[in-house]
């Protein structure tokens, strides 16, 4: 191996590594606020990278007539619950109401905007905010009613979850893969390595999500709001702070994180409706290095693992997943040998 | 319904079903029912009654599975012998993983099991030797002193007999000394410990036998299929086996089996039916499986087995422990011996200290009160003392020996048992079974010797002082209660029985009197006085003002974890700055 190899093999690790980074902080959001591990993340990468190829061909993609269907679900739900609460009808159909506009709004976009041909920026946005909008449908659906079940159960149900969304993914995808094209085909000189224009949005988007997150947590009403849900949930309660409120809302920008991701991602490989999973759990194997509560912690971990995948990928091309999940363990292990006794009850 | 009746009624079916002439198709069926139902009852083990979780079985399953191929291929090695060699690697891999994660909170033992079960998937499908993704063919089926098993009635029996028995054992664990210690581990750790339990051993023991139970049913199926491919051990397959525990009903063994036979059923039905539904081929039963996993969850948590075992609630234990022999006891302290000395210990959390450089002492058979406003650190001395927090500073001496710097569960060893302020008990055992926790220590059956019941003269010696505690303190009619059941009073009761089943030098009591009624107090002040009548010294930390005069030698009061006085009854209650303390000052 000479210089300008590993200077590819780094630059090819830390690209990954910055969308590994995203997904790993998307994690780490959910869990401190939710106590949700959030293993279907990745599902929302491959939905992401799908719905824009689907558009991209003309077609109105599958996860519409999806998000449709969940709408309806979660909105019925809604209505019962009000119903059962308070007996009051009208109130009853205004909360499932409310649950079903955004997701209307956006799927009716969705189906005029799908033969229009856009550019491809408008396309990829709409893309964005239909997989942002699943976001509070899954949690409202799946995960609402047990808040207050332990981590365990949460799981769980999270990997129920993951089995059904990759399924659903192949009913309205298909097994067929799409590669998106770039958004960007410039291509930079650095040295002997060559920097290409879709590597360079990869890292400004990365970069400037990361920013905002850390605005938004470190500067709104919300987002401490979110913040004091993470750390005390019958507390926040106590001050006002709905936890299903701030679970909803978690659950948007995860999305809407995944979203993007897959939208950066999707340029760089084809996209089988079943790619996500894999792509999820090494943003999960950088969040478990954060101990799944550090935001730097996680974007450290992240360009660890894409940096160690791709050299793998270069040394042992077979054994990279085997090299990237194996790496969990001594991980595992450097944490439990630092926590010492974490002894807790539930 | 009688606890053996489903055993001996499966055991009676298996025979049957050998020889009625189904065919062949469905006894098929049935061995990969029992295959799956062996790994789903080792997680009924480490999910449903320990808290712990694994998507990770299918490898342990695989693990099995390519040892005896691998193995009985290239080495033309017995399938008899590969299966200890496949139990070996197996249990090498369980322990590494569990004692890496089992040590940090809940979460990370599923986290580890499922990037586990990946690697190991992607490395069985790239390595060589094992035939990348195309696996190995052409197994021999198992047989007996030339007996061929094959893949029909007879290997039927075999699969049948090894998941009834593990089944057995798990039954008998599970209602045993460490079946006990398994039982408490969902519940938090901090009672067990405080029991002298070693939670951390636990943890690890039922990862591992769960592992192990997988390893067995990957050995079977490598000679049922005569196969193995990657495909089968993957994480979907770990996934799905944590499926059948769920809907069969985790905490139950039986659920196992119910669980494994449905989703086998359910499995196959929806892989003809859904793609001719749809149009196209694919595994679209996914999402059918994603759907009731979270519907289970959400309206039926305890799974299917949970509306049958409700039905036939559990019959009372048989008392037959009359004529056991009594538990040795440990030598009590002389009089005049100082029990417990404090010096000085202190606890600060960040800028607050909650225990300011508390010290005093206790001599052998003297109650000692320690009181003092809410807040004032008593709770939080009690858990230094008793090691389950770990002090700032200061020592702790008991019967001559230094205990500041050990666990819990080596403090409770040496004879210092207490009592928790918010009552820490397994709601579904019954009286009896909690309080024989307290005699944890007093026992030293293991795992297998429980899983094989050859442990029984010890459990009734166990039992016995149980029953012995109970009545003493009041509580004999209860036995068979489950104590999820009882009232607040009598559950704390019974966390005093329980205590004394240590047999300890040094009881610690935290608010033993709450919730209790006039004449329960009263009946507790005479069991107090009736312990220090013994020579067992006892620390008590208690609201109720007039047991609290009535029963102690010496009050230690406190105030803003700092130590405000110290003396009899009588000059405590003459003190003005108790007063003042509890009251407020006057102007």
């Amino acid at each position: 191996m000479d210089f300008s190899i590993a200077g590819i093999l780094l630059l090819d690790g830390v690209t990954n590594g910055a969308v590994y980074a995203l997904l790993g902080l998307a994690t780490v959001l959910v869990f401190t606020v939710t106590r949700v591990i959030f293993i279907p993340q990745g599902e929302f990468v491959t939905y992401g990278a799908l719905t824009l190829a689907m558009m991209q061909t003309g077609k109105t993609p599958g996860t519409v007539w999806l998000l449709l269907i969940l709408a309806g679900v979660a909105s019925l739900m809604e209505m019962t619950e009000r119903w059962r609460h308070h007996g009051n009808t009208g109130r009853a159909v205004m909360a499932g109401l409310k649950t079903l506009a955004f997701p209307l709004a956006i799927a009716l976009l969705s189906i005029w905007a799908a033969s229009q041909q856009f550019p491809l920026w408008v396309q990829a946005a709409l893309s964005a905010a239909i997989v942002a909008a699943f976001g509070p449908l899954v949690y409202r659906v799946a995960y609402q009613s047990l808040e207050a079940a332990t981590p365990l159960v949460l799981l769980i149900v999270s990997v129920g979850v993951h089995f059904a969304m990759t399924g659903l993914g192949l009913l309205f995808f298909g097994a067929e893969g799409f590669r998106n094209p770039a958004f960007w085909d410039e291509r930079f000189a650095l040295g002997p390595v060559a920097l290409g224009g879709q590597a360079v949005i990869i890292f400004g988007v990365s970069l400037a999500l990361i920013v905002l997150l850390w605005l938004y947590f470190e500067k709104t009403l919300r987002g401490k709001a979110l913040r004091a849900t993470a750390v005390n949930r019958t507390g926040a309660r106590l001050m006002g702070i709905s936890t299903h409120a701030s679970g909803q809302l978690t659950f948007l920008m995860a999305a809407l994180i995944g979203g993007l991701s897959g939208l950066l991602i999707g340029p760089t490989t084809t996209v089988f409706y079943d790619s996500g999973f894999l792509i999820g759990l090494k943003g999960f194997v950088a969040a478990v290095i954060a101990g799944l509560s550090s935001y730097p912690g996680a974007l450290v971990g992240a360009l660890f693992v894409g940096i160690v995948e791709a050299f793998g990928a270069f040394w042992a091309s077979a054994f990279k997943e085997v090299i990237v999940f194996t790496l969990v363990l001594p991980i595992l292990l450097v944490r439990s040998l630092r926590s010492g006794h974490s002894d807790e009850d539930h | 319904m009688k606890r053996g009746l489903p055993i001996v009624l499966l055991a009676l079916a298996v025979p049957v079903i050998a020889l009625l002439p189904l065919p062949d198709f469905w006894i098929a069926q049935l061995n990969y029912i029992g295959l799956y139902a062996l790994v789903s009852l080792g997680l009924v083990l480490l999910t449903g009654v320990g808290g712990l979780t694994s998507f990770g079985q299918a490898a342990f399953v695989g693990i099995g599975a390519y040892t005896t191929a691998w193995l009985t291929l290239n080495t033309g090695m017995s399938p008899w012998l590969t299966l200890f060699v496949g139990l070996a690697l197996t249990a090498i891999s369980a322990l590494i993983v569990g004692v890496i994660t089992l040590r940090m909170s809940g979460h990370y033992l599923p986290l580890a099991t499922i990037a586990w079960g990946l690697s190991l998937y992607y490395l069985m499908g790239n390595l060589d030797a094992l035939g990348k993704y195309d696996g190995l063919l052409g197994l021999k089926s198992l047989s007996i002193g030339g007996i061929n098993l094959g893949q029909g009635r007879l290997f039927f029996v075999l699969c049948w007999a090894i998941v009834i028995a593990s089944a057995v054992a798990l039954l008998n664990l599970l209602d045993s000394r460490p079946g006990r210690a398994i039982r408490s581990l969902k519940g938090g750790t901090q009672m067990a410990e405080a029991m002298g339990i070693n939670t951390f051993r636990y943890k690890v023991t039922i990862f591992f036998i769960a592992a192990l139970f997988a390893a067995v049913a990957g050995w079977l199926l490598a000679h049922f299929q005569r196969t193995v491919n990657p495909s089968a051990f993957g994480l979907k397959m770990g996934i799905e086996y944590l499926f059948m525990t769920v809907v069969g009903g985790v905490g139950y063994v039986w659920g196992a089996i119910v669980g494994a036979g449905l989703v086998k059923l359910l499995d196959d039905w929806l892989q003809v039916a859904l793609p001719a539904l749809i149009g196209t081929s694919g595994s679209y039963e996914v999402i059918v499986f994603g759907v009731v996993l979270v519907l289970v969850l959400k309206y039926l948590p305890e799974g299917l087995w949970s509306v049958v075992a409700r039905r036939f609630p559990k019959p009372d234990r048989v008392v037959d422990w009359a004529d056991a022999d009594d538990l040795p006891v440990r030598a009590k302290p002389q009089n005049g011996e100082r029990v417990l000395v404090i010096d000085s210990i202190r606890k600060q959390f960040g800028g607050l200290v909650a225990v300011n450089d508390i010290s005093f002492d206790i001599a052998a058979g003297q109650i000692v009160g320690l009181i003092g406003p809410n807040g004032a650190g008593k709770s939080t001395t009690f858990n230094l003392i008793t090691g389950v927090l770990s002090k700032t500073s200061g020592r702790v001496t008991f019967r001559g020996e230094d205990v500041s710097a050990l666990p819990s569960r080596e403090i409770s060893r040496k004879g210092m048992a207490r009592t928790f302020q918010h009552v820490k008990l397994i709601a579904d055992m019954t009286m009896l079974e909690n309080v024989a926790m307290g005699a944890y220590t007093r026992g030293r059956s293991g795992v297998l010797s429980s899983m094989l019941r050859t442990n029984r003269a010890e459990e009734r010696r166990l039992m016995k002082e149980a029953q012995r505690q109970l009545e003493r303190i009041g509580m004999g009619n209860y036995l068979h209660e489950q104590v999820g059941n009882l009232a607040m009073g009598q559950q704390r009761l019974m966390e005093i029985a329980r205590a004394l089943c240590c047999d300890p030098a040094l009881l610690l009591l935290d608010e033993p009197a709450a919730g209790l009624r006039h004449l329960e107090k009263q009946a507790l002040a005479a069991v107090l006085r009736q312990l220090q009548g013994e020579g067992m010294s006892i620390l008590l930390v208690e609201h109720d003002m007039d047991l609290v005069m009535d029963v102690c030698d010496q009050l230690v009061v406190m105030e803003f974890g700092t130590l405000l006085t110290r003396g009899t009854p009588a000059e405590v209650q003459a003190n003005p700055a108790v007063r003042a303390a509890y009251l407020g000052t006057e102007h």
